[in-house]
């Protein structure tokens, strides 16, 4: 694999910009259609070679915003720019061919068990990407092009012709990530990549995504609930709650000076490894559970477990308010 | 530790340990392993490929092992027995090139007067007539074998039949869901309820007068209108429980994570079906065709027990059960040769069809 770094042409120096991304799905409640509005207005931008860490609670619609960016979902409404190109619009009614993009945008999927085709040698999954933009000219560059990949992930080049259930959950995600690399991409989400993975094999990977990127350059929106993996890997990190976006900051920032309540909350609950420092700190815990997105709490999500909720979270959403430095918060009293 | 390596010494095994007894050596006993030999201890299990996984379960079931060696035999039997016996299956036996009266209604093995007679003079063995022969003077072994080729090959095509069309209509309204799932699987609801053998019996007597003119002539002329009118059933009807099948499959297929996979990666729709999504139903596909083999025979048989399968003098395992009956009391065996052929075959193929479940549904093992 050569090693020059993909470069971008975009005029504002963001790969990716997403404004007022809304997915709804339409739910049937008993004769009724509802709207499950699993991601409501959230806006972020991402640089070339960044990674932006994006984390919330389970169902919060993470998972979503992935899936809404790559289009394998039609967004509801919003618009999604990647590298000054429009890829979707919603006032302007624009909707573009993904097939080109598609070799620039990448995805790495949670479960290493059900996101690889069983029925495949690790050839033929690394292999399908180059198959389907045709990025080779003759069969040795094609193989040549999956060794060099499987290399760059630290997978043996025996391993080619094995199907993917003889690989244990590291090694398959490994595979998964070489897939995703084949096309060259500028622009990965890798969708919770590591919380199947145990705690050491967690660490290999993620130290691979870094090594990766360091070489190739690439961003990455990397989701996940865990909040040291994603401090770790990440630039800047945004919070996530019921579909809305609470909080975005630096990395370090976000983790030594949280603001938002739910952000408070979610960096209480991350376990300690001293048992001193954990017995001395205090854990903040939520009451009740997260409100049904069918029937979403009017004005801002969290008020129902917030404690320093007031009449006027009840009547408004909080609009992203910068506190300085880029650390933008969505909340009326804190 | 780098320092004195020369006169490290092994420590002394421990009393009662199983383990070699390392202060008998000294560093200089061992050489270093080359990258060769430490190549040789990465032990690799063969890579092995769904299907040779899914024959390795099979080839330890007995009854499947016993189903596949039956219905060997039964084919090989049916392919060479025409070409040794001397018999025919829609002539009457002559001895000598003269008409024999009491060649007909033979038992098992037996030979006509006329028969022993032309042997007995010219001192030359006649083929015996292993099952006798029928109340015409047909040898009836002979018989039996084109009945089994018919019944055989009617199952055959019908199966075959039914999986393609099966598994078009069914990926496609599967895959593509929504709405024309939605009317596709309604059309299957409709050919799901209409009366089967009403329908054959209907085209069978349509079919006959059209269709009998126009295949005069053909491979077709000798199997009759009535076959004919029975495969078009089966490829109108019977497909339906295999598009079912096949849609449920792909269901939930689609929604597993490698086909978004494939999604994301700009697969079109074409590839995704052929290389992801049918290879993953392979299993059931195969199951589903065993099964429907015996069906379709059965179908034929009983069909052809009501006098509307294969036209004479062609013959299938049903219409000799069916011709047999009138004589059933003097001459059981003409019924119960072809129907313990019909009971081997159904039961080797639903048992090779369970065995074939057993070895290839991933969900079982």
């Amino acid at each position: 694999m050569e090693n020059e770094k993909v470069k971008t042409k975009a005029q504002s120096g963001n790969l990716l910009e997403v404004e007022h991304l809304k997915e709804y799905y339409p739910v049937s409640v008993g004769m009724k259609k509802v709207p499950l509005k699993a991601v409501e207005d959230v806006s972020f931008t991402i640089k070339p070679g960044e990674t932006l860490g994006l984390v919330g609670e389970s169902g919060c619609g993470k998972t979503t915003v992935g899936r809404t960016i790559l289009q394998l979902y039609k967004p509801t409404a919003g618009r999604i720019v990647f590298d000054g190109d429009v890829l979707f619009d919603s006032e302007k009614k624009i909707k573009v061919d993904m097939l080109p993009y598609r070799k620039r945008m990448q995805m790495v999927f949670q479960d290493p068990y059900s996101s690889l085709d069983p029925r495949m040698t690790v050839e033929d999954i690394i292999g399908e990407p180059l198959d389907v933009h045709k990025l080779y000219a003759n069969k040795k560059e094609r193989r040549e092009k999956i060794l060099s990949l499987m290399e760059l992930v630290g997978l043996n080049a025996e391993h080619a012709m094995r199907y993917a259930h003889e690989f244990s959950g590291g090694q398959r995600q490994r595979i998964g990530i070489a897939r995703a690399l084949a096309v060259r991409p500028q622009f990965i989400v890798c969708d919770e990549a590591v919380s199947a993975l145990d705690v050491s094999i967690q660490a290999q990977v993620i130290n691979m995504f870094e090594e990766i990127q360091e070489k190739l350059g690439v961003a990455y929106l990397f989701i996940a609930h865990d909040l040291l993996v994603v401090h770790h890997i990440s630039d800047r990190i945004a919070v996530m709650y019921l579909g809305r976006m609470m909080e975005t900051a630096d990395a370090d920032e976000l983790n030594e000076n949280p603001i938002h309540p739910y952000t408070l909350s979610l960096l209480s609950a991350v376990p300690i490894p001293d048992p001193e420092t954990a017995r001395r700190s205090k854990r903040i815990v939520l009451e009740g559970d997260v409100p049904s997105p069918l029937k979403m709490p009017a004005g801002c999500p969290f008020r129902t477990r917030c404690k320093y909720a007031t009449e006027q979270c009840a009547k408004e959403m909080p609009e992203l308010k910068d506190r300085g430095n880029g650390h933008l918060v969505a909340c009326w009293n804190k | 530790m780098e320092a004195n390596k020369e006169d490290f010494k092994y420590k002394k095994r421990a009393f009662l340990s199983a383990q070699i007894d390392l202060s008998k050596f000294n560093k200089n006993d061992f050489e270093k392993a080359t990258e060769e030999e430490k190549k040789q201890q990465d032990v690799m299990g063969e890579s092995r490929t769904f299907f040779q996984d899914g024959m390795r379960r099979l080839r330890k079931n007995p009854l499947a092992m016993m189903s596949i060696f039956i219905l060997l035999a039964i084919v090989v039997i049916i392919i060479v027995a025409p070409m040794i016996c001397p018999y025919s299956y829609d002539t009457i036996i002559r001895v000598d090139g003269k008409r024999d009266r009491g060649v007909v209604n033979l038992g098992m093995m037996q030979y006509s007067d006329m028969e022993i007679e032309y042997m007995e003079r010219t001192g030359e063995k006649l083929f015996p007539h292993i099952f006798g022969t029928d109340s015409l003077g047909r040898d009836y072994f002979i018989r039996c074998i084109y009945g089994t080729r018919v019944s055989l090959s009617v199952g055959v095509v019908a199966a075959i039949m039914v999986l393609i069309i099966g598994v078009i209509y069914g990926s496609i309204s599967g895959y593509f869901g929504g709405k024309a799932d939605m009317i596709m699987m309604r059309i299957v609801d409709v050919i799901y309820s209409l009366p089967d053998m009403l329908l054959i019996i209907l085209l069978a007597v349509v079919l006959n007068e059209n269709l009998g003119p126009l295949i005069q002539g053909t491979v077709f002329e000798s199997l009759g209108s009535n076959m004919i009118a029975m495969f078009i059933v089966f490829a109108l009807l019977y497909w339906v429980g295999m598009a079912r099948l096949i849609r449920g499959q792909i269901l939930q297929i689609k929604k597993a994570e490698f086909v978004l996979a494939a999604r994301t990666i700009g697969t079109p729709n074409g590839r995704i079906l052929r290389k992801h999504i049918i290879p993953n139903c392979l299993s059931v596909i195969i199951i589903t065709t065993a099964l429907q083999v015996p069906s379709a025979i059965f179908t034929e048989s009983y069909l052809s027990f009501l006098g509307l399968g294969v036209s004479a003098p062609m013959t299938s395992l049903g219409s000799l059960a069916n011709a047999a009956r009138d004589s059933m009391q003097s001459y059981p065996h003409r019924l119960i040769i072809p129907a313990v052929i019909i009971v081997l075959i159904v039961l080797a193929l639903n048992l090779l069809g369970d065995g074939l479940r057993d070895a290839f549904d991933s969900k079982l093992n």
